[in-house]
């Protein structure tokens, strides 16, 4: 019952949990930031045992197959063990000059991540709410971080009543498909919706769980949250958020809808076409509109997640191969996105604190005077936008495989040519911003801002390091890919 | 007349319509957040209901947890509407909309 190997990462991180609120208790408060670096050391011993678990191979199921790890769960919550250490990193200056609590920040962050590692692993409708809401909830408070900013409680308290009001939605789907199918776990229910497929009950518990992740993912039209949210929270909180919190509800949308729903393709793959098709359109649009660097990050974390649903929403058209192909192409996706973005945000915490503002604008000359921060956010924007050779065009080239895999399926065509068209518009604001940084003429008295600090460094190289390596050797993501898509298989 | 699960169904579709038509048209944030409980509930009484019809008790077991997720939001949620009435001494969500765009 107890499989002691397949949990260890989970107890590694709860201990890790117990031992950064300890180290916060302990130290002065000039070196809170040892919490936060043993946060980023249990996060990494977190992510040994899953590279034993892979070495051993097979997939290992408890609770009576409520937690599974198979070998998409360990991809998936390397994932996340990774994004959690890269946002600490890019947190530990940011907080310091913010002058607000630290050590409970990195404890509420590892809270999230732990969440994260739950969801990957949960095939029961129970685990996966108690495991989402357990990303959710500290991220509530986390949004909320700077007390003093009336902003930043906006942001907090629109995304604490948005995030409940998707609990409750999603909970309710899931309470109707149990009471339908009359299973909780996933591959029980997949085994009984072949009985209830065409009960309208059923039928709307499926949509009004889409709903509840749409909620999560911020997809269009439940995406209204998001830009306000990651404007008014600080902004190592907003990566985290942008890719945290929206790839656990990817996972969880992936997992639920291949496993729990694989028999009710037919109702999900429409509503997440339209999902996907409006997402794309509207994020990238209001995009081009902004003028606040982290809305327009905001705005484009929301097509992202339209990019990511592309060839998802196709799956319900399709068979064998292309149905794994679909699954492989969204959680490629997924990766290559959680690093660019990651890269993306933590080139900004610099570059606001160089400059000193978050405006556009602001920004004219910054070639000028800070080449090298002008040069990370011209790498990682180019390749948010998908061109070659940085990751972001094998993300952009394996959706576009994956969504035209059936070349006669008109819709697979036509949400193709969307996808395609949006990738045009998304250059335009990225490169609205790149040509302020490069082009723009330095003001005459230069913001005087603060070196940059080693943790934000490091993060920055990390992510720059994937970005091009996954550039120019795609096989080091797709190879994560390639190793879960067996999720997908019947 | 017997009341079968169906009704108790029923009142949990109306508790939910209740819930969900409160977090839209209220304007203060305790009352919005109080109608997201009475969805939370209304999804509770289906689990019951279903769980109790089915003969099995893990819709039943699911109500404890999301009892104590819903005990650990209002934690969450009190938290940040304190914070949010301490700097505007109000709790109406109109009066917050300082992010737009």
């Amino acid at each position: 019952m107890f499989d002691y190997h397949a949990l260890l990462p989970e107890f590694i991180l709860g201990a890790t949990l117990l031992v950064v609120l300890g180290v916060d208790l302990l130290v002065a408060p000039r070196r809170r930031w040892l919490a936060g670096a043993a946060g980023i050391v249990g996060l990494l011993a977190a992510g040994v045992p899953l590279l034993t678990l892979a070495g051993v191979g097979g997939t290992r199921e408890m609770f009576a197959g409520s937690y599974v790890v198979d070998d998409f769960a360990l991809v998936v919550k390397g994932l996340f063990l990774v994004a959690g250490a890269i946002v600490l990193l890019a947190s530990m200056s940011y907080l310091r000059g913010d002058r607000y609590y630290e050590g409970e920040y990195y404890f509420l962050i590892l809270a999230s991540i732990a969440g994260a590692v739950v969801m990957a692993s949960a095939r029961d409708l129970i685990t996966m709410f108690i495991g989402l809401e357990l990303v959710s909830a500290p991220a509530f408070l986390l949004a909320g971080w700077r007390k003093g900013d009336l902003r930043s409680n906006e942001a907090s308290l629109k995304f604490f009543l948005i995030g409940v009001l998707s609990s409750a939605v999603l909970l309710f789907g899931m309470s109707l498909v149990y009471g339908t199918t009359g299973e909780s776990t996933f591959t029980r229910i997949a085994g009984a919706t072949a009985a209830v497929s065409g009960e309208s009950a059923f039928v709307l518990g499926v949509l009004f769980t889409l709903v509840g992740f749409g909620f999560k993912i911020a997809a269009v039209p439940f995406h209204f949250w998001a830009p306000d949210t990651y404007q008014g929270a600080p902004l190592p909180v907003a990566a985290y958020l942008s890719v945290g919190s929206k790839g656990a509800g990817v996972v969880g949308l992936l997992t639920i809808c291949y496993s729990a729903f694989a028999g009710a393709r037919d109702v999900w793959g429409p509503a997440l076409w339209v999902l996907a098709a409006l997402t794309m359109t509207v994020g990238n649009l209001t995009a081009l509109r902004q003028s606040n660097v982290v809305r327009l990050l905001g705005y484009s974390s929301v097509a992202h997640a339209g990019f990511i649903l592309v060839p998802f929403a196709m799956a319900a058209a399709f068979e064998g191969p292309a149905l794994e192909e679909a699954f492989f192409g969204s959680l490629t996706y997924l990766l290559v996105y959680a690093f660019m973005n990651l890269g993306a945000f933590a080139a900004v915490i610099a570059i606001a604190e160089r400059t000193g503002s978050r405006e556009i604008d602001d920004w004219a000359g910054l070639a000028r005077y800070s080449p090298t921060l002008a040069t990370l956010l011209g790498v990682f924007f180019f390749s948010l936008a998908g061109i070659p050779p940085l990751a972001g065009w094998f993300a952009k080239f394996v959706m576009f495989k994956a969504v035209l895999g059936d070349p006669g399926n008109a819709w697979g065509v036509s949400l193709a040519v969307i996808a395609a068209v949006n990738a045009v518009i998304a250059l335009f604001f990225y490169a609205r911003v790149l040509k302020a940084a490069f082009m723009d003429p330095a003001p005459e008295s230069l913001p005087e801002g603060a070196p940059l600090s080693r943790p934000l460094a490091a993060a920055l190289v990390i992510t720059l390091a994937v970005t091009l390596a996954a550039g120019f050797y795609p096989q080091l993501l797709a190879f994560f890919g390639e190793a879960a898509r067996g999720l997908a298989l019947p | 007349m017997t009341v079968t699960a169906g009704w108790y169904l029923a009142l949990a579709a109306v508790l939910f319509v209740v819930g969900a038509s409160g977090l839209l048209l209220r304007r203060n944030a305790l009352v919005m957040f109080m109608s997201v409980e009475i969805m939370l509930n209304a999804a509770n009484l289906s689990f019951v209901a279903a769980g109790r019809q089915l003969g099995v008790l893990d819709g039943q077991a699911a109500v404890f947890f999301v009892m104590v997720v819903a005990a650990a939001e209002v934690v969450v949620g009190l938290a940040i509407i304190v914070t949010v009435f301490r700097r505007r001494a109000t709790a109406s969500v109109d009066d917050l909309a300082g992010l737009k765009g």
